[in-house]
């Protein structure tokens, strides 16, 4: 970038002041203002239901539990969020929780040293899987959808085959470790994410992944290379998936291999909520994080208001289309007023 | 005698079969502007983006300071120093313009992590080096104008210090002042030494700022000029004359009707305007942009709300609630980006001329394919739509030919009502001759037609009445015969010129 040219004459005036740089910051990161918002609503919600049924608020124990519940799927949705920042989806995501949690069960029932090898050996496991699909994806170019679809379907049978039926044991020492069921330590988690979101966002490769995301034609252009973009970021999301499924093993002190299954679908919600948007390009871990926990409340909720289990699917999906409608809404006003 | 700075000898490309460039050779020097020009489908475009790395080309040879290169892609050019801006701009969309401009060499700070704050910082000082003040780094792409990420485009390349520029159609999107600005600083890169490839279809632009033009046609090059009249380099484009370029005025009627009225209409950025458009008439519009006649249209069309004031169909006060109700009343828009406003690029030209009388086609609920077929084809005869087929995406056609599909469409609804919004813009210029055939045959064949025009030379032959549009309101009327260009800018820019 030399100097040595004389500047030409004609500028290109600024018509008026600029906006500021917290206006920037709030419209571009609307998505994750409104599932704060709307997760503080929720709390709201279930602390006065909470108030009116059990007549006090809820405590440390009711604070735990929902962390520890909600823990698996937080880190399902930043799974599902770094691959559809991509512009692609992780339908696997249920199948790699699926066969992390049974190895678990199979695996965790030695020393410490013995339990922080098998860990590490079950989150290289969850990055393999992600490597099948991302070189599946980006190499055999073939679609996201179907390659996760096929890959979930294998995942899930190779969780039967490791672990046939509900089972095994996790120490007490792990659970302690990953989802306290006394303190909520796993409060936690959330900076820590928020931390590992910042860093990853101002890395390269994080760049790399919001600008195939928005562009892949474009970034490629650039220099971007759109394979290996794509394949660590299904890398990245097998690891968060296997993070998942130990959590998972530590909240339920055992293993099962299908009960990683739903995760596939409300991996898909919690990205959602948190203001990921599935065309790519736009979105953050910490909002799924964030969508995870609103998806949480939303049960407790329906909980105290004394709904009909059979009738809360039903209710769910009200409300997450209503969510859904009003986020996008709210985005579109706060856009159009600027 | 210096090193050519880039050289293409005999590059050819074809696509699916279909040669986009037959043979085309051109070399341009370090110090140089050098215009690409020739109608659309000359295979300039494809030029360009075989020279920026994007194309690899089927045969030929592409020289860089006089070395042969093979380009595995624009990064590849990039290390030789040959930066582009292509046609189809590369921002992403939901990255700042900061992150956009510094794209894979932001400023690190602890840890080896970007800083961002840093990256806004120094993109603001990067944009304020080559003056360019109104874009504010911090946005969004997706928020800014697409004549300001033109000009965001321009500075990412030229802030590379390129050896070589290509510019692909810069200027299209960009007004006045922005091309000023533009040329400005393609002359201080040249200074510097900077060869510069760059395509128009706007001779103005072209002469002057060229040193030299290479004149393309028919995916070949028909030679290089230092000094070309405008005559001769349409007749060199098109085998055509420039003055056989408009259709004569067919007069009007002396009892034409007044089908469309617009009475003290007010809204967005129109403070008050009326008149009367006849059957059979072409009513232009003109003036600077941005003072008010897109909003006129959009208000016309039922897509934005007056404020005050009326509009008569057929002389019946009408209140059109969205675009539908205007289709329903005859009333038909033709805007200049058909991109996204009105075509489906990935639906064949069958079906994005009968989108709007598909109910008429079918039948029970069951679409009659045989008259649906039908239908299209006398679209793509009566207009000449050039095309290898109906059953062809209208997103490969070029521009011109997609502005005469979507008005078949609506001729195919009977609107008797056209709203033409700057339809030639962009458009080459033998298209641009059948789009004003068109115009006048529709005319003379009892349509009213409203047309709006970002050039006056169009306005001044195509029109039978000229309405120069100032600050949303109705400047001045010019009637033919006798409306002249200048005439058009002079009554536009007055009060500026006053002021």
């Amino acid at each position: 970038m030399s100097s040595s040219h004389s500047p030409p004459e004609t500028v290109l005036a600024a018509s008026g002041p600029r906006r500021s740089r917290f206006s920037h910051f709030l419209v571009q990161n609307v998505g994750l203002a409104l599932v704060v918002a709307l997760l503080i609503a929720c709390i709201i919600l279930y602390c006065v239901l909470y108030l009116v049924t059990q007549h006090r608020l809820p405590g440390g124990f009711e604070l735990t539990s929902t962390l520890n519940n909600t823990m698996p799927l937080a880190f399902a949705g930043i799974a599902q969020s770094l691959v559809v920042l991509t512009r692609g989806i992780d339908l696997s995501v249920g199948g790699v929780i699926d066969l992390t949690n049974a190895m678990a069960a199979l695996t965790l029932n030695g020393g410490p040293v013995q339990t922080t090898l098998w860990t590490a050996a079950i989150l290289g496991v969850g990055v393999l899987c992600g490597l099948l699909n991302g070189v599946l994806v980006a190499v055999g170019r073939l679609q996201p959808i179907l390659v996760t679809l096929a890959t979930l379907s294998i995942f899930q049978g190779i969780a039967i085959k490791v672990l046939p039926q509900p089972g095994g044991a996790v120490p007490a020492g792990f659970t302690n470790v990953l989802a306290n069921p006394n303190w909520p330590v796993s409060l936690l988690y959330i900076p820590l994410i928020g931390l590992i979101w910042a860093v990853f966002r101002r890395t390269r490769l994080g760049v790399s992944v919001f600008a195939i995301g928005n562009d892949a034609m474009a970034a490629s252009s650039h220099g971007i290379s759109v394979k290996r973009t794509v394949i660590l970021a299904y890398m990245l999301g097998g690891f968060a998936s296997a993070c998942g499924g130990l959590i998972l093993a530590a909240t339920s002190t055992a293993g099962d291999a299908t009960t990683g299954n739903t995760y596939t679908l409300t991996s898909i919600v919690a990205a959602v909520l948190g203001g990921v948007s599935l065309f790519g390009g736009r979105g953050s871990g910490l909002g799924a994080v964030f969508g995870a926990f609103v998806t949480t409340m939303v049960v407790n909720i329906l909980f105290f208001a004394h709904i009909d289990p059979l009738y809360q699917t039903f209710y769910e999906g009200l409300f997450l289309l209503a969510a859904v409608v009003a986020a996008n809404v709210i985005g579109q006003i706060v856009r159009r007023r600027r | 005698m210096s090193i050519a700075a880039i050289e293409a000898v005999d590059v050819g490309k074809a696509y699916g079969g279909v040669a986009a460039l037959t043979k085309a050779s051109f070399t341009a020097e370090a110090g140089e502007v050098h215009a690409l020009v020739g109608e659309n489908g000359a295979g300039k475009s494809t030029l360009i983006k075989i020279l920026g790395g994007r194309v690899r080309p089927d045969q030929g040879e592409v020289r860089i300071g006089g070395r042969p290169v093979s380009l595995s892609g624009p990064e590849a050019a990039h290390k030789l120093g040959a930066w582009t801006v292509f046609q189809e701009l590369t921002l992403l969309p939901w990255m700042t313009v900061a992150e956009n401009l510094l794209l894979r060499r932001e400023p690190r700070g602890g840890f080896g992590l970007i800083d961002r704050a840093a990256t806004a910082r120094e993109a603001d000082a990067l944009l304020a080096r080559y003056g360019v003040m109104h874009v504010d780094p911090r946005a969004l792409v997706e928020d800014i104008s697409l004549a300001e990420r033109q000009v965001v485009e321009i500075v990412r390349a030229i802030s590379h210090d390129p050896q070589i520029l290509f510019l692909d159609e810069p200027t299209s999107s960009l007004v006045e002042r922005e091309v000023e600005w533009l040329f400005g600083q393609i002359r201080a890169l040249r200074q510097t030494g900077t060869c510069i490839v760059f395509t128009s279809h706007r001779w103005g632009e072209i002469r002057s700022i060229a040193d030299r033009i290479t004149i393309c046609r028919g995916g070949t090059d028909v030679g290089t000029f230092t000094d070309i009249d405008e005559d001769e380099a349409v007749r060199l484009m098109t085998g055509r004359r420039v003055e056989a370029l408009y259709p004569p005025l067919v007069p009007l009627p002396a009892a034409a009707p007044a089908v469309l009225e617009a009475a003290d209409l007010a809204g967005p950025n129109v403070k008050r305007i009326s008149f009367e458009l006849h059957a059979g008439e072409v009513l232009g519009l003109g003036g600077l942009a941005g003072h008010g006649h897109r909003e006129v249209f959009r208000l016309l069309f039922g897509d934005a709300h007056a404020n005050s004031g009326e509009i008569r169909v057929g002389g019946k006060s009408r209140h059109f609630r969205s675009p539908r109700a205007a289709i329903a009343a005859g009333i038909a828009l033709v805007p200049e980006d058909r991109k996204t406003e009105g075509l489906l690029l990935q639906m064949s030209v069958r079906d994005n001329a009968t989108l709007a009388i598909l109910k008429r086609l079918t039948h029970f609920g069951v679409l009659d394919r045989t008259a649906e077929r039908q239908a299209a084809q006398s679209v793509v005869d009566s207009l000449r739509v050039r095309t290898a087929g109906i059953g062809l995406a209208v997103g490969a056609l070029s521009g011109g030919n997609q502005q005469k599909v979507l008005l078949g469409r609506w001729l195919l609804a009977e609107c008797q009502i056209l709203l033409l919004y700057d339809v030639t813009r962009g458009v080459d210029v033998a298209t641009k001759h059948e789009i004003y055939e068109l115009v006048s045959r529709l005319a003379s064949e009892g349509h009213a037609i409203l047309f709006y025009s970002s050039d006056a030379e169009e306005l001044a032959h195509l029109c039978h009445r000229v309405l120069v549009m100032r600050e949303g309101v109705v400047a001045a009327e010019l009637s033919a015969p006798g409306i002249t260009a200048e005439d058009i800018v002079s009554a536009a820019v007055r009060d500026h010129l006053a002021a």
